[in-house]
């Protein structure tokens, strides 16, 4: 079958060595055995994420964002843009958005991207990964690979704010969306009905407000052992960082004793599809699930 | 203040005192989606639905009262905007549809444009950090952009910070999920300095249009 080709968007937290590297690594064995090919955007920049806007204008976010859809444009022409990143798609899709519909930001826009030798007509669009597996592939599609079934294990679909809101995945409920649930059923393990489903951690606040964030990450963390779940799992980099790490803190903080794993989706999939601990990036996790280690280990 | 922002200044007090007493049109006219606030019809529903929002003194459905009552100062110099998680649940819920979000982002965009924030905002502090990151390289360097977090209450709180983080780095370079690389190279664009360009003429382009308001 030949692959299905897309342009890449990996976003500065999917670089190596950054806070979201291990799920840059989950993902290749995954889209490998789902015939995915991702094709880096050369030379892309980082989108402004959600904190941009307190010294950034508004023109120039919307321009760093269609520098990158130029570039995919330019160089990858007629494939969709991807991003693993909900900010990263977020800002990209809300940039092609406002730019198809607004001629006078087009022209703005145009004017400044000429600084950049680079001009966007407007023809990609932005999707994320979670996408990608939805609507391309489907989830019969997605269970078609599963060699190692996770059976048994318990897990609470931790979807958060940016992959859900304000775009989302079509045809998904905001309040209630249930494709990460349905994920974690291709693969074998048992999602648990969790009442922080769409919680927000924080997001960027968690560094500037870290005492009102980390109260949320509680209640998320929480919940989740209340409802049964043995790892938490999630397609958001900022909601896999903030949950896992700050639990360290407010256990310190609290004296609670929270040691929930927080996972990526990718990284079930990987594993649910052969992959070793290794493929699947578990070694960057902090904290670690060891029924799903064990799993991995399996051949 | 840097000349450029000193200069833009003085182009916004000019544009500004065009409005007299009429915020809610300084609003319209000079805030991201500032044109859709006279939509709200007040019914509170965004104010239940912010994240933090028992840390907000002033709710969105609060702070559009506020400006319709022409509110500037109360306004501009509220920390409110700044709670804003970004999380959109107030976007998906509204039934007026206003891009409160947006709205939200623009009032913070102004309000530290015009030097109204007050002093020692850490969210305003870290977003002009990640701001100043972000241009250098064209990349966000996870490192530098912490580090210059935990420095920028000065050279003794930054070490407090930074060792009360500690075990968090440590666990972190342990899981290759922080470089200590970058503080020497890092990520980076090949074209930075089209980058640089490309955005100084956006705040130009930007410049020309609130002008020609004045
Ligand atoms: S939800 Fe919308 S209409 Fe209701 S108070 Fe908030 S902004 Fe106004
Ligand atoms: S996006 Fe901002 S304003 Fe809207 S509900 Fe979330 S925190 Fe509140």
């Amino acid at each position: 079958m030949a692959k299905k080709q897309y342009a890449f968007y990996p976003g500065c937290s999917s670089q190596k060595g950054a806070s979201g590297s291990n799920f840059a690594t989950s993902i290749q064995l995954m889209n490998e055995k789902l015939d995915i090919q991702l094709n880096e955007i050369p030379d892309w920049n980082c989108c402004g994420a959600s904190i941009g806007y307190g010294e950034g204008s508004e023109l120039q976010r919307l321009v760093l964002n269609a520098r990158n859809l130029a570039l995919a444009e330019t160089n990858l022409p007629g494939q969709d843009m991807v991003s693993g990143c909900p900010a990263c798609w977020l800002a990209t899709r809300e940039a092609a958005e406002r730019l198809h519909k607004h001629d006078n930001l087009m022209t703005d826009t145009n004017e400044a991207l000429k600084e950049a030798g680079l001009n966007f007509k407007g023809t990609v669009k932005a999707r994320h990964m979670v996408e990608v597996l939805v609507e391309d592939i489907g989830f019969a599609g997605m269970k078609a690979p599963v060699v190692k079934s996770l059976d048994g294990l318990k897990i609470a679909g931790y979807v958060g704010c940016q992959t859900n809101r304000p775009f989302g995945i079509a045809g998904e409920s905001f309040e209630n969306p249930m494709y990460l649930d349905k994920m974690i059923e291709t693969v074998g393990a048992e999602p648990v009905a969790f009442d922080q489903k769409v919680t927000c951690c924080g997001g960027a606040l968690a560094f500037s407000e870290p005492e009102k964030s980390q109260k949320q990450i509680k209640d998320i963390v929480e919940a989740a052992y209340d409802n049964g779940a043995e790892l938490i799992v999630t397609p958001c980099q900022l909601c896999q960082a903030n949950v896992e790490i700050y639990q360290s803190e407010i256990n310190k903080k609290k004296g609670t004793s929270l040691n929930m794993p927080v996972m990526y989706y990718s990284q079930l999939l990987s594993i649910a599809y052969g992959g070793g601990a290794k493929e699947a990036g578990l070694d960057g996790n902090i904290i670690q699930s060891a029924k799903l280690l064990e799993i991995a280990g399996k051949s | 203040m840097s000349e450029s922002n000193k200069a833009a200044n003085t182009v916004a007090a000019a544009a500004v005192a065009r409005y007299r007493n009429n915020f809610l049109k300084e609003v319209e006219e000079r805030v991201e989606d500032g044109d859709m606030v006279k939509m709200c019809m007040q019914c509170g529903v965004c104010a239940g639905s912010c994240p933090l929002g028992p840390h907000w003194e002033h709710s969105p459905q609060k702070i559009f009262m506020m400006i319709r009552a022409g509110k500037r100062d109360e306004v501009l110099s509220s920390d409110s905007m700044w709670m804003c998680t970004s999380c959109y649940n107030c976007i998906v819920r509204c039934p007026r549809q206003l891009p409160i979000t947006h709205i939200m982002h623009g009032l913070a965009h102004y309000a530290n444009r015009l030097g109204m924030v007050p002093k020692g905002q850490p969210t305003r502090d870290i977003a002009k950090l990640f701001w100043d990151n972000l241009l250098k390289t064209g990349r966000v360097n996870e490192l530098k952009f912490s580090l210059a977090m935990y420095f920028k209450d000065g050279f003794v709180q930054g070490i407090k910070n930074a060792l009360a983080m500690q075990g968090i780095g440590l666990s972190l370079m342990k899981a290759k999920r922080l470089s200590p690389m970058e503080i020497i190279g890092g990520h980076k664009c090949k074209d930075q300095s089209g980058i640089q360009k490309m955005i100084a003429k956006a705040r130009e382009i930007e410049d020309r249009r609130r002008g020609a308001l004045a």
